[in-house]
């Protein structure tokens, strides 16, 4: 039962990282319809420009950690903005009114782009951090067996579920959050009402990528190492979480989100670790196959 | 082919005197620069680097200055010479090449001609072994992109995890070589059967899935096989990979230096290792050739009419009677055994795999050859194979690189032409009895 409940404290943290960088891919879908590939790697981006940002702080001599924290996280979610935006700029842009699989495949090249730029530009080796927010709490105790819940785990989840309200009232009740539901409707028609549907899909992906840059922070913190590889597994996880929870749904990303981490943390936990990844990528063919409206998105339907 | 002209700029500019055209220009190409120094910031200009136990920055501004400028003066010249827009020229002259030239001789002796040098190239006096592996390996693309351009080009199914099917071929190969010592020939069919069975099994439940979705799955297959590969130990001697794979033979002649039966003896020739690597060559150039001008007469049968139908518009096949999840799965099987055939005979060539040989950027790799040759375009995907793999080839020692120019190559030219190099979409045949033009019986369409 403790081993229970501390599987269930490390899913619930995993799966708060996997619903912020889900709710890019959600959103992206949402309005154009298109998986954005790259989303993953600009998580990696986030992750990369919180540590660099991080250093130099401490290098600056600001050495109290929350106003660092805050300064790295402003920091970091400002400049993968602008990857976020150039990316779309550059790739997807261009091809909007092309085939359908042009963006995709464009993606897949941005995607590329990225892994490497990083891997030039700051080596291919794991970046290791020492600790920066430490301290246990210890949740129960028995037979030697000891839950603890992390500081970082509680600031996880907070941080994810104050940024997910935001965003969800973003949506529901700003201008911004209105005319990105109407181009999710009907693209054509919100132009001709005055939208600016450019601005508008600019807007998501910076929303987006801002988001993946939190999550970056956060799996950074969590986990103390990175390398210019981890955007490619994460991503594919969190687009597994944002199809789970239902494409186009906001708190689908958030629920598919957690219920992959815990399923990646229980199947590591109790099975095997080396098919934890085989345990999500299967759950994303079933899901797909069998309800590919996901478990809080609307049924796709098809006009011809 | 409007796109050919479509660049990343917005509105065209009035034809006014170059003068009027500097200000706003300056002006965009400020802004790009500025973007660009922002994107520099911080991973550019700091650089992460292990000293001890902890991580140090290294300063290095002079990067993200310089990136900044050639943004700049990239942008600038890109502005200034929108009029005289280069790439649709080049566009207007790769269209002409395919809409013009047909009737005259140039389309209908590219793809004899190609062959015909394929053919004698091993012969030729700059033929080096360098070459020879270069070659083979771009045969190697070559027939891989052949075999997706069935699944991709011509029944639209966009399959990211097409190098699952290589990695199947390869190691039944492997296994079955090995454990039954059966040899080359018999093995090959038998692994590219195998191929076949397993796109079957992973075609069959993605049917439904659409566009992107059917993507997305099967780049999750692709991912799952490899991650079995890499921790099924018993099988597959996980991450260290087999070896000893038996190396193909010519009616049991062996290519070895000493003992009974090698080629050299036989034929009275003084040993030379060049020997196996020219025959490697035919082998893989047949088996390309033999996927080609399957695809070829495939695409006249029914089955490849309804491939391109379905490519067009599913609803409409459905309507019409077509049996979407027949053509679908005989698309997915032959692809994969094509994929497993080039899987066979890269275990062959190579006498070792290991599930590092068979990552996502391997099937990356094979859909920029389709998509960035044409999709559905034969000699597209022929010359794409061997600028894309060739260019590897060059940049060998730029290692880190050339990743990123093959990412960003893949960007712009999809941007620039996003229906590939060689574009065509026209059906392979016409309703009313109408023939097709005679260059794509060479398979030069």
């Amino acid at each position: 039962m403790d081993y229970f409940l501390q599987q269930l404290i490390n899913g619930v943290t995993l799966g708060s990282i996997y619903g912020l960088i889900a709710i890019g891919y959600t959103m992206v879908y949402g309005i154009i319809g298109m998986i954005n590939f790259a989303h993953g790697d600009i998580f990696m981006v986030g992750s990369f420009i919180a540590l660099i940002t991080f250093l130099a702080l401490i290098g600056l001599g600001i050495t109290w950690i929350p106003l660092a924290l805050l300064l790295v996280l402003l920091a970091a979610m400002i400049l993968t903005s602008i990857w976020g935006w150039t990316v779309e700029r550059l790739a997807y842009r261009p091809l909007r009114e092309s085939f359908r699989l042009a963006p995709l495949i464009t993606a897949i090249g941005m995607s590329i782009v990225l892994q490497n730029f990083v891997q030039i530009a700051q080596g291919a080796r794991v970046k290791p951090l020492q600790p920066v927010i430490t301290g246990n709490h210890i949740v129960s105790e028995s037979g030697g067996f000891v839950v603890t819940l992390s500081n970082i785990q509680i600031i996880i989840v907070i941080t994810t579920v104050m940024l997910m309200t935001v965003f969800s009232l973003i949506i529901a009740r700003t201008p911004l959050g209105r005319a990105q539901r109407a181009c999710e409707q009907d693209r054509v028609m919100a132009s001709l009402l005055g939208v600016n549907v450019d601005r508008t899909i600019s807007l998501t992906f910076v929303m987006g990528a801002a988001l993946a840059a939190v999550a970056g922070l956060m799996y950074l913190l969590y986990y103390g190492v990175i390398d210019f590889y981890i955007g490619f597994i994460a991503g594919i996880k969190a687009f597994t979480a944002a199809v789970l929870g239902g494409i186009g749904s906001l708190p689908g990303a958030m629920l598919g989100g957690l219920i992959i981490g815990l399923i990646e943390t229980f199947w590591a936990g109790y099975f095997s670790g080396e098919y934890k990844d085989v345990a999500a990528f299967s759950i994303l063919a079933i899901v797909l196959i069998f309800m590919p409206s996901g478990l809080l998105g609307r049924p796709e339907i098809e006009k011809v | 082919m409007a796109e050919a002209a479509q660049t990343t700029r917005d509105g065209a500019a009035p034809s006014t005197a170059l003068v009027s055209r500097l200000a706003p220009a300056f002006k965009d190409a400020g802004i790009a620069a500025l973007i660009a120094l922002a994107l520099s910031v911080p991973l550019l200009s700091e650089r992460t680097v292990q000293q001890g136990s902890s991580l140090v920055l290294q300063n290095r501004w002079w990067l993200a200055f310089t990136a900044m400028g050639l943004v700049f003066v990239g942008r600038l010249a890109l502005n200034l010479l929108r009029e005289g827009d280069v790439t649709s020229r080049v566009s207007a002259v790769l269209d002409q090449a395919k809409i013009g030239l047909p009737p005259t001789d140039f389309g209908r002796w590219l793809a004899p001609a190609m062959i015909a040098f394929a053919v004698i190239l091993p012969f030729m006096p700059f033929s080096d072994r360098y070459i020879m592996d270069v070659s083979i390996l771009v045969l190697t693309y070559v027939m891989l992109g052949w075999g997706l351009n069935i699944v991709v080009g011509l029944a639209g199914l966009l399959d990211l995890g097409y190098v699952a099917f290589y990695a199947v071929g390869a190691y039944s190969f492997a296994l079955i070589a090995i454990h039954f010592d059966l040899g080359f020939w018999i093995s090959l069919p038998i692994a590219g059967a195998l191929a076949a069975l397993w796109g079957l099994i992973l075609g069959f439940p993605v049917l439904r899935l659409r566009g992107d979705y059917l993507a997305i799955v099967t780049l999750a297959f692709g991912e799952i096989i490899r991650v079995v590969l890499l921790n099924w130990d018993d099988l597959t001697n996980g991450p260290n990979g087999i070896s000893g794979i038996p190396r193909p033979t010519l009616f049991g002649l062996q290519f070895k230096a000493f003992g009974d039966d090698t080629f050299a003896q036989f034929f009275g020739l003084s040993y030379s290792p060049l020997h196996r690597i020219i025959y490697l060559y035919y082998i893989i150039l047949i088996l390309a050739l033999i996927t080609c001008l399957i695809t070829i007469r495939l695409r006249r049968l029914p089955i490849g009419r309804a491939w391109e139908a379905l490519r067009e518009d599913e609803i409409a096949c459905r309507s019409l009677g077509i049996n979407t999840t027949n053509t679908k799965l005989t698309a997915f099987a032959i692809g994969a055994m094509f994929g497993g055939f080039a899987g066979s005979f890269f275990a062959a060539r190579q006498g070792f795999i290991s599930p590092q040989s068979f990552t996502f950027i391997e099937s990356a790799i094979i859909l920029a050859i389709v998509v960035l040759g044409g999709l559905g375009s034969q000699i597209g995907v022929a010359i794409a194979a061997i600028i894309l793999i060739g260019g590897f080839e060059l940049f060998r020692d730029l290692e880190q690189y050339r990743m990123l120019v093959f990412g960003l190559a893949m960007v712009f030219i999809m941007v620039w032409r996003p229906r590939g190099l060689i574009a065509t979409r026209a059906p392979t045949i016409l309703a009313g009895g109408k023939r097709d033009p005679p260059e794509t019986v060479g398979g030069a369409q």
